[in-house]
């Protein structure tokens, strides 16, 4: 039995850690981009960023004052029972979200859409959002806290499957170039891709993509792997770098995820998760033990899975 | 920090010679009195007439359209953790009446404004439109502020909409994005990108369905 007070607790240090450090994964990628970086402006944008990550960690101050919108990520193991039941591990998350924005500081930035009501914790009507996910053979809780950026960069598109490629990569240009004009997206960015599902799956599907995997991980599909590798090159080609000023520093890494659709259409949405791709992921098991880590492992064979019944995919022969 | 771009510390309030001196690109750090002002503020002040909480010489005369990631405690004081700007393009509607209450030579923000609006609000006002970097660099401009002085509408607002007066030091960096004559950084950087932007299309087919919004045209179909 997984008790609520070591939820809350880890909930809380999640909440510090993805508002103050930079993951490694997206901070190796932004020092290549810097290595590569010829537009004098955008190698000054990217260099005080890295700065600003060292600053952040050495004062224990969030990396960016938009600390963004809060939401969860939870991958609950089919055998994993926590104190209190679900009502309980949902209460545990929005009162690590209030306590945290108080304590780290974070910016109290969620507010009623009409009456711009603030209750100045980051909480209220549907909000965090808290997205449930499940694991077989697991007696652990999984939290991941994602901190993304609230107002620029996102898209979704109804495309059809006579567009083809061509227009996955019109599209892809489109929503890059449009919101990477003064760096309205805070590039360079993770650039997630949610291809299929329903309209709002497709959304989700491609925030999860942007927000949930590491940079330099591959879709398993090789063909996809390859149209991510494409699409990263197509987005660092456009003449674009930080702060929409000239340069070559775009995306970070381009991740594609896939969900099956209706079968006259190819819905496709982009997200883009910025210079503070703030994530942070721990799991929590039922003896108390609690492991930190910045991947979050969202998408597992389980979540790719193709048939009706889940099998654990086969394995080689030992011998 | 080690760049090959001109940089220059900027005393507040700002003299208009010395703003004058600044080029497009330049990166500047600030030493004086900022204050932050957003959508609530400015609609507050300006649409529905309230005007400034407090005389723009105890505010300043350097906008931030930001708020900080702050917590005020029961005892009055501040903690102040990291400041990042929010987009500014949104505030153009309220800029005439803005100028004219705040009479301030400093907008500091994310991502600029257009040349038109520098030329038809900033310009008459000897003013000038400094952007933050990155963006995102919240903790190194959290390290230059020295003290919260006041803070204004925190209960009509809310924190992140309310003003917070701000006494920095070496606050930055910021990159010079308008000069006097109302010429933008960002537009001649969108000028220069702009002529490799048809390559990049070349060889490929419009989407078969078009989308509400690619014309304003309401009688004509999107297929």
């Amino acid at each position: 039995m997984i008790s609520i007070a070591a939820l809350q607790k880890t909930a809380e240090a999640l909440m510090a850690k993805a508002a103050i450090e930079i993951p490694d994964d997206y901070l190796g990628g932004l020092r290549k981009c810097a290595n590569t970086e010829k537009g004098d402006l955008s190698a000054f944008v990217i260099q005080a960023m890295l700065e600003n990550y060292e600053a952040a960690k050495e004062d224990r101050r969030a990396m960016c004052g938009d600390t963004g919108v809060p939401r969860w990520y939870v991958k609950i193991g089919n055998d994993a029972r926590n104190e209190g039941g679900p009502i309980a591990l949902e209460a545990a998350l929005r009162r690590a979200t209030a306590n945290a924005t108080h304590d780290v500081p974070l910016r109290p930035n969620r507010v009623h859409p009409l009456w711009r009501t603030d209750h100045n914790n980051n909480c209220g009507i549907g909000a965090p959002e808290i997205e449930y996910a499940f694991h077989p053979d697991a007696d652990w809780i999984e939290l991941t806290t994602v901190h993304k950026g609230g107002l620029f960069g996102s898209d979704y598109r109804m495309l059809f499957p006579a567009d083809g490629i061509d227009g996955i990569k019109r599209f892809y240009l489109d929503t890059l170039i449009q919101f990477g004009r003064r760096g309205l997206a805070c590039q360079p960015a993770i650039v997630g891709i949610g291809l299929g599902g329903s309209k709002d799956i497709c959304m989700v599907l491609g925030k999860q993509a942007s927000c949930l995997r590491t940079v330099g991980s591959r879709n398993p599909d090789p063909k996809i792997a390859a149209l991510e590798e494409e699409l990263k090159e197509v987005g660092n080609n456009i003449g674009m770098g930080a702060m929409g000023f000239m340069g070559s520093s775009m995306v970070v890494d381009c991740h594609i995820e896939v969900s099956y659709c209706h079968t006259g259409g190819m819905p496709m949405s982009v997200h883009m998760f910025c210079l503070s791709s703030r994530r942070a992921t721990a799991r929590v098991h039922g003896d108390g033990r609690v492991e930190f880590r910045t991947d979050p492992v969202w998408f597992t064979d389980y979540m790719r899975r193709t048939t009706v019944e889940w099998e654990e995919p086969r394995r080689e022969a030992a011998e | 920090m080690a760049t090959t771009l001109k940089t220059v510390n900027l005393q507040l309030p700002a003299k208009t010679e010395d703003l004058a001196k600044l080029e497009l690109g330049n990166v500047v750090y600030l030493t004086g009195r900022i204050y932050t002002a957003r959508e609530g503020v400015y609609k507050r002040a300006v649409e529905d007439s309230f005007g400034l909480p407090a005389a723009p010489e105890e505010l300043g005369f350097a906008n931030f359209h930001c708020s900080p990631a702050a917590t005020l405690n029961p005892d009055g004081s501040a903690t102040v953790g990291a400041v990042t700007a929010t987009a500014s393009f949104r505030f153009a509607k309220w800029l005439d009446g803005w100028f004219k209450l705040s009479r301030c030579n400093l907008i500091l923000g994310k991502g600029g404004m257009s040349s038109e609006i520098y030329k038809k609000h900033f310009v008459p006002n000897n003013a000038i439109y400094l952007t933050t970097v990155g963006y995102g660099t919240g903790a190194l401009l959290g390290r230059g502020i020295r003290k919260v002085a006041a803070t204004h509408w925190v209960n009509e607002l809310g924190l992140a909409q309310a003003i917070w007066v701000l006494d920095v030091e070496n606050f930055g960096p910021f990159l010079v994005d308008s000069d006097l004559a109302g010429n933008s950084l960002f537009e001649r950087e969108n000028a220069k990108i702009a002529p490799n932007i048809d390559k990049l299309y070349a060889g490929t087919k419009p989407a078969t369905m078009r989308r509400y919004g690619e014309t304003d045209d309401k009688t004509e179909e999107v297929i």
